[in-house]
């Protein structure tokens, strides 16, 4: 008797269901484009994201290439992209350009990722790793899961970056849906890319971040560097939410697995029994 | 089981954190978590273990806490200069290069061990034999190639990101966020992240080992209580194997107080399970990134060292 009734109320429920849903596709498709919103009703960018581009090797677009180690084969290929800069070129001022250039001569000396150096703001974002926002009212964590990098997003301001950094000083804010974040306070000492793409500690980043649905956000960074490029210039990619059951970051810790190219030439020989 | 026992008995006679004010609760997240957020430091000069010449003594009074900590800052005040240009620059640093806070515990306990009683790991006879085996082996190859080095040294995990977490020589800072579903920690000290999920997930398989151990988190009333697991047999804290089992407890003990508990067990190493507790401060921050790696010279600079040491020996100078 009791099933009956309940399964009656359901049936009802359903009933009205059918209605209100059919009365309500615009509302339901606007809130689904807005995506997910926090206690405070801004968009929640909580999760685990990751950019499936071939950006890391080369911001601009590119052919595949062979690599710059013999022994890996395809492995160690360049895979081609379409490249994720506004306007195809990075406006490079003519000095500055030989430098990109000498630096992919040298890729393997002196790339910063060859050591697990960290990888700064933007070039943390489309690492081929995933990383892992947390966010709340006052700051914003993310944490990369390439390097164990991380930075805060404080969203008041704390003033002028008290020393330069790898990864800057990051200072967000709201526009409408999009989450702003202006990043300064850099060294000179990260790349863009393993194609040589650089700065000097006289970096501005802005980055922009936007949800588009749940599961997708939507990154733009616009760069400016008065000592390299002519002109501010940006780059966009979307970055998709990871969505594997129990997905978590795991550890990339690489310093350990760069020590021997590092530090080989100090190991005492013969190697220990 | 005994082993649990004696723990219960030992925190309710004189275990329990001694919250400042027993009726505090703490604020909530908004999505109903206790609010644990902030920058915490957790900076002290109580050792770990009771040093022997307080043996017996489980708690300072005010006046032996004040010597105390007058002796230590006397100590590391003294003219450290050194006999030679060598000793000169490598330990000549007193109190100012250090931030190891001056003062002990508030609770003035004069160990963090607070279970066992004698306030020192409770080592099995297979524990010290292991650990003795790799002290061996530490003497002979100490600077044979980078894996012999200290890991704090390679830049790889320091004592403050632990787990557990341990208050360092200098920047013992925390910053503790939380949004639905986790309780992140960034930990100052080499910009290690712990993230610890709070859905009630399984370990990651045992196949998976990680410096810091995979992390899970529950909420017990006011305290939250992390349980870690699948340890690597590289980072071996205090001589425990990758099979140690860590349970940490954070409770807000008050506005400005996070009480840190944690306790090991690794049947391996200890002969019973032992817990620590280290309060942490509220601090105003901010935390700052501390590249390690980046700026590592001391690794080519100990290894070339030794071997230019090794060098010149066999060309008999």
């Amino acid at each position: 008797m009791r099933e009956t009734f309940r399964n009656s109320i359901l049936a009802a429920a359903a009933f009205l269901s059918l209605f209100s849903l059919a009365a309500l596709p615009a509302a339901a498709q606007a809130t689904a484009s807005r995506g997910p919103r926090t206690a405070d009703g801004k968009p929640n960018l909580n999760g685990i994201w990751q950019v499936l581009t071939e950006a890391n090797w080369d911001l601009q677009g590119h052919a595949a290439a062979a690599g710059p180690m013999i022994p890996l084969g395809a492995i160690g290929a360049m895979p081609p992209g379409q490249g994720v800069v506004e306007g195809e070129q990075i406006p490079y001022k003519p000095e500055a350009l030989a430098t990109k250039k000498a630096n992919f001569a040298n890729r393997l000396k002196l790339d910063p990722e060859v050591k697990c150096y960290l990888p700064g703001v933007p070039r943390a974002t489309y690492m081929p790793f995933p990383f892992q926002i947390v966010q709340t009212p006052k700051f914003i964590l993310i944490s990369y899961e390439y390097a164990n990098a991380a930075r805060t997003i404080y969203m008041e301001d704390p003033g002028p970056a008290p020393v330069d950094s790898w990864m800057g000083q990051s200072v967000g804010h709201w526009e409408g849906d999009t989450l702003v974040v202006d990043v300064t306070g850099f060294n000179d000492q990260s790349w863009f890319d393993r194609a040589g793409d650089f700065h000097t500690d006289a970096l501005h980043v802005v980055e922009r971040y936007t949800l588009h649905g749940a599961d997708t956000l939507m990154y733009e960074a616009t760069i400016e560097d008065k000592n390299v490029f002519t002109r501010p210039w940006k780059i966009s990619m979307p970055v998709y939410r990871r969505l594997e059951k129990n997905v978590q970051l795991m550890e990339f810790k690489c310093v350990e697995f760069v020590e021997e190219l590092m530090y080989g030439q100090y190991r005492k020989k013969p190697a220990k029994q | 089981m005994r082993f649990w026992i004696a723990t219960l008995v030992g925190m309710a006679c004189w275990a329990a954190p001694p919250p400042k004010d027993a009726k505090y609760v703490p604020p909530r997240t908004a999505d109903g978590q206790p609010d644990i957020q902030g920058v915490w430091n957790n900076a002290t000069i109580t050792p770990l273990e009771r040093p022997a010449e307080l043996a017996g003594k489980a708690v300072f009074t005010p006046a032996e806490a004040a010597a105390y900590e007058k002796r230590f800052a006397d100590q590391n005040n003294r003219d450290r200069r050194g006999t030679d240009a060598t000793s000169d620059l490598a330990g000549a640093y007193n109190q100012a290069w250090f931030d190891r806070g001056s003062k002990v515990v508030p609770t003035l306990r004069t160990s963090l061990i607070i279970d066992p009683a004698d306030g020192k790991i409770p080592y099995s006879e297979e524990g010290r034999k292991r650990m003795a085996a790799a002290a061996e082996y530490a003497r002979v190859h100490q600077m044979d190639g980078p894996e012999d080095l200290a890991l704090a040294d390679r830049c790889i995990l320091w004592g403050t990101a632990g787990p557990p977490m341990l208050p360092g020589p200098y920047n013992s800072n925390y910053q503790i966020f939380q949004a639905p579903g986790y309780v992140a920690i960034a930990i100052e000290m080499i910009h290690d992240v712990r993230i610890i999920p709070l859905d009630g997930r399984p370990h990651l398989p045992g196949s998976i080992r990680q410096w810091l151990g995979d992390s899970r988190g529950h909420w017990e009333g006011n305290t939250l209580v992390v349980d870690t697991t699948n340890f690597t047999d590289k980072s071996h804290f205090r001589g425990a194997t990758a099979n140690m089992h860590l349970t940490e407890r954070f409770t807000r003990t008050d506005a400005n107080t996070l009480t840190y508990e944690f306790t090991v067990e690794d049947p391996a190493t200890f002969a019973k399970p032992w817990t620590a507790s280290i309060p942490m401060a509220k601090s105003a921050g901010p935390i700052y990134e501390y590249a390690c790696h980046e700026g590592n010279y001391a690794v080519p600079g100990i290894l070339g060292g030794a071997r230019a040491q090794e060098a010149a020996a066999k060309a008999g100078k």
